[in-house]
């Protein structure tokens, strides 16, 4: 520990006392993110108020050998914040300046502790927004954003964080702060860094200043909630609209499962007796959304919707994407302890896959709620369990394995959003080969030789020691933060 | 075959090189024409334990792009890797081995009503040629470009092991994004084997405002009102033919057709006046010159940036011309293949001092030889110091189209 409470003196030399935390109980807020079943504590925790003094602190433990890993609102759902046992946690919540609002080019420039709808709450007044929308967008941090590469239910039509970053300003593992990609100004010559960097998930270093595109707001938005029978029309409703050419903004999927709990929590007034309850949002010109509008509920009608509603003010449109949005937290009020898995898959797959789940879920007497961006393929199944009763965490565990394979073994992926983090990291070798991973550690070991920029994360490697995570029960720590919309 | 025709390789697809096998001035010594991923790593691995260049060929359109290489061991042919593996059309994606032609790809995904939403910029540009120079045009507006339409990506590595990255679904972030890393690499980090795209539905209707501006200062004005409207224009252009020359705007509408008449009119306007067209203008999509240096700026600083095009090139005697994605703030200007090389040189360096205080850049895309060894092709690039690291992870040898990239990468 002599190492460490050395080094810890360094960072008050850098930091001041004020940014440093080197209190157990005061570390201990920051043993976990937003996945709760992981939890280490970090044996120095930092907050630097800028660039340089998160520059100053990289360096300082590079110089002695010590992993650190960067940390922003700490909502992200796989574990990619999880801090190492003899490391440092670099939180980046003091870095919460909008430095440049230029609406003449569509950009921003931010700090990487800049809440994602504070960009657009910057951008609103000028009739322009920040496009992803993930549903923590009232707490999760641009920086977070961009090591994980967010998309949000509106990724659909607009697309990922990669999509709207262009530029940034990191600070690589051997200490040095560099700009990726052009800033303002797209096209900067040489290999797309800038790119790679993005979705990355803080493992090639740590972003200090963050460039996004500005989007100009929609002249008309408009929502359709619709109660089907079951998911199987629910899912064939979906795939008829996107064949159709139709590109709405969002398109959202509930079982029954799912919006009983919702309705439980939030009374969302979703259809009485729905198997699956179905969202679109159409935005656009007026125009076109009118008419997009109607041959969506006509694709609806079609296969089996029995009831149809249009909000008909943004309230309830609010009230419509409330039902959905609390399904997680809401999930937690009918079952002690649940898994989200995050796995995607073709979209055209949708209602065999989702029979399959259900199967799966029966044999190993195993609850699965559904709720997915059926949009693009991302389920998230909830998968329920009791951790006080024995064996049950395991079943859902290896239910979870099994729904991860049939996502890759349809032609899909392990994580559509969350990230792969400490929680998936073992799962990648069901969807890449060893020659794969190596490949991609070739980009690692190019910017970080000493791999103590945020390790044990992304790929399979055994743990480092002292760093075994353990579980505890309880919810998602931004439900305990008093948000209850965490994905 | 005679061990000569192979040239000593034991791989059946490769043979010696033909006259005609050169890249950018560059003789080659062998050509491998595989028609399979594993006939291609077979070639690359082989030319690994040889510790031979290797430099790829699509349709061979931008061979000539970047500088020319230092050494050229094997040209790997891909041609033969012409097939579209996979279109799964009610999940708009596509996945096409690289010698696919992008007009070949496009003809096949117009039967079901959709498209990769890339312009064929340069024609007989191939799958693998566009990933490999991250080439696109006016279409970047409303759609992205190619780094962002491609999800997934199969590449031949320099030590022919085949690695990919991404997949077939839109949303996934499992894993790095290599597919990034490779768009606009110029074949210096591996070989595409394979790439997979997201797809759009062609549009019911699509509409081209077009009209004639008098001065930068009037596409400055039209440019913003478009952007700064909600008519959500897919594309917005302009053309100067010569110097001196009225400026050509055209504005790409795009949408469900009682909108796509709507919009095209109120566009009109807005930047008042203009006509309509079912076609796009001669020059759209082009990249003109046969000397092209593309300016990349910010689209508040692209008026700055062109105005001083005219000037630059009167004091050096040359006749430019320029097509811009105003919206973007990137710009292509042309120059006559007979230009003089060394007013090529000034111009160059001139225009690039100019884009570069501004934040930008000023790249050669292409030129005739003598220009391009009288002229830095790049400009300053930066950081580069973690590319050369990432060339050097990813091909530790430099035989992978060895000084065509950046900083002699």
């Amino acid at each position: 520990m002599k190492a460490l409470d050395e080094l810890a003196e360094r960072l008050r030399q850098i930091l001041g006392d004020d940014g440093v935390v080197t209190d157990h109980e005061q570390l201990r807020t920051f043993e976990c993110d937003g996945l709760a079943h992981f939890r280490v504590c970090p044996a120095i925790v930092v907050l630097p108020r800028s660039g340089d003094e998160l520059k100053a602190t990289v360096q300082a433990c590079v110089e002695r050998g010590v992993p650190y890993v960067a940390r922003g609102s700490g909502t992200g759902l796989s574990g990619g914040a999880l801090p190492s046992a003899d490391g440092v946690l670099i939180v980046t919540t003091k870095m919460r300046t909008v430095v440049e609002l230029d609406v003449a080019n569509e950009r921003a420039m931010v700090e990487p502790g800049v809440i994602n709808l504070d960009i657009t709450r910057a951008a609103m007044p000028f009739g322009y927004y920040y496009g992803p929308d993930p549903s923590s967008q009232l707490v999760c941090s641009i920086g977070g954003n961009v090591a994980e590469n967010s998309g949000g239910a509106h990724c659909l039509k607009y697309g990922f964080t990669t999509h709207h970053v262009t530029g940034l300003e990191v600070v690589t593992p051997d200490g040095e702060l560099v700009e990726l990609g052009g800033g303002k100004v797209l096209d900067a010559p040489g290999y797309d860094l800038l790119g790679a960097f993005i979705g990355s998930e803080g493992t090639i270093g740590i972003a200090t200043k963050v460039v996004v595109r500005l989007l100009r707001a929609p002249e008309a938005v408009e929502t359709l909630l619709a109660g089907f029978p079951g998911i199987d029309e629910a899912a064939e409703a979906v795939s008829s609209i996107i064949a159709a050419g139709i590109v709405p903004a969002a398109v959202e999927l509930m079982d029954a499962l799912a919006v009983e709990a919702a309705e439980a929590a939030v009374h969302c007034n979703y259809p009485t007796g729905a198997g699956a309850v179905l969202i679109v949002e159409v935005d656009g010109p007026r125009v076109d959304v009118d008419e997009s509008l109607r041959r969506v509920e006509r694709h609806c009608s079609t296969h089996g919707a029995f009831e149809i509603r249009v909000a008909k003010s943004v309230a309830e449109r609010n009230l419509f994407w409330k039902g959905r949005k609390s399904a997680f937290a809401a999930v937690g009020r009918i079952s002690p302890d649940y898994i989200v898995q995050d796995g995607v898959i073709p979209r055209t797959m949708l209602a065999s896959v989702l029979r399959q789940i259900a199967d799966m879920a029966t044999e190993a007497g195993v609850r699965v709620a559904n709720v997915f961006h059926a949009g693009d393929g991302n389920l998230h199944p909830l998968v329920l369990f009791d951790g006080s009763v024995e064996g049950e965490y395991e079943r859902a565990e290896s239910l979870c394995g099994a729904i991860l394979d049939l996502c890759v073994q349809s032609g899909g992926s392990i994580t559509g959003e969350h990230g792969v983090g400490a929680d998936k990291a073992q799962h990648m070798p069901r969807m890449f080969s060893d020659d794969d991973l190596d490949t991609m550690q070739l980009l690692r070991t190019a910017f970080d030789p000493t791999g103590l920029c945020n390790p044990g994360k992304i790929f399979p490697n055994p743990r480092l020691c002292g760093e075994v995570p353990v579980r505890r029960r309880g919810g998602d720590p931004a439900v305990h933060l008093g948000d209850g919309e965490i994905f | 075959m005679a061990a000569p025709e192979h040239a000593g390789y034991a791989s059946l697809t490769v043979a010696s090189a033909a006259a005609r096998d050169i890249v950018d001035g560059v003789q080659a010594r062998y050509v491998a024409r595989p028609g399979t991923v594993e006939a291609l790593a077979e070639a690359m691995g082989e030319a690994a334990s040889r510790n031979e260049t290797v430099v790829a060929r699509g349709g061979g359109t931008k061979l000539d792009w970047g500088a020319p290489p230092s050494r050229v061991d094997l040209v790997v042919d891909l041609s033969g890797m012409n097939k579209v593996l996979e279109h799964a059309a009610g999940d708009l994606i596509v996945r096409a081995e690289p010698g696919v032609r992008l007009s070949q790809l496009q003809a096949l995904l117009a039967r079901t009503g959709q498209r990769l939403a890339l312009d064929e910029v340069v024609p007989g540009s191939t799958v693998g040629g566009l990933v490999a120079t991250g080439l696109c045009g006016p279409l970047r507006l409303g759609y992205g470009c190619v780094r962002d339409l491609l999800i997934g990506v199969s590449v031949v590595r320099a030590d022919g092991v085949v690695a990919r990255s991404g997949g077939k679904v839109v949303k996934n972030v499992a894993g790095y994004d290599l597919g990034k890393l490779y768009t606009g690499s110029y074949g210096t980090l591996g070989v595409v084997a394979e790439a997979i795209f997201r797809l759009h539905p062609v549009p019911e209707a699509q509409t081209w405002v077009t009209a004639e501006l008098s001065s930068l200062d009037e596409m400055t004005r039209c440019t913003a009102a478009v952007t700064g409207s909600q008519l959500v224009a897919s594309a917005l252009e302009v053309d100067c033919p010569a110097v001196g020359a009225p400026i050509a705007l055209g504005v790409l509408v795009e949408g469900i057709t009682v909108s796509v008449e709507r919009r095209a009119n109120e566009v009109i306007g807005l930047i008042g006046g203009g006509t309509i067209s079912a076609t796009p203008p001669g020059w759209w999509a082009a990249i003109p010159g046969e000397t092209t240096v593309k300016l990349a700026t910010t689209a508040s600083d692209l008026p700055r940036v062109l105005g001083a095009v005219a000037p630059i090139a009167a004091g050096t005697g040359l006749q430019p011309c320029f097509r811009a994605s105003a919206a973007l703030g990137l710009a292509y200007v042309g120059l006559p293949g007979e230009s003089d090389v060394q007013a090529v040189g000034v111009f160059v360096s001139q225009i690039r001092s100019l884009c570069e205080e501004l934040g930008g850049s000023a790249v050669v895309l292409r030129a005739p030889g003598p220009v391009k060894q009288a002229v830095d092709i790049w400009g300053s690039v930066s950081p580069i110091r973690l590319m050369r690291r990432v060339k050097d992870s990813f091909d530790p040898l430099h035989r992978l189209a060895p000084g065509r990239f950046v900083g002699g990468i």
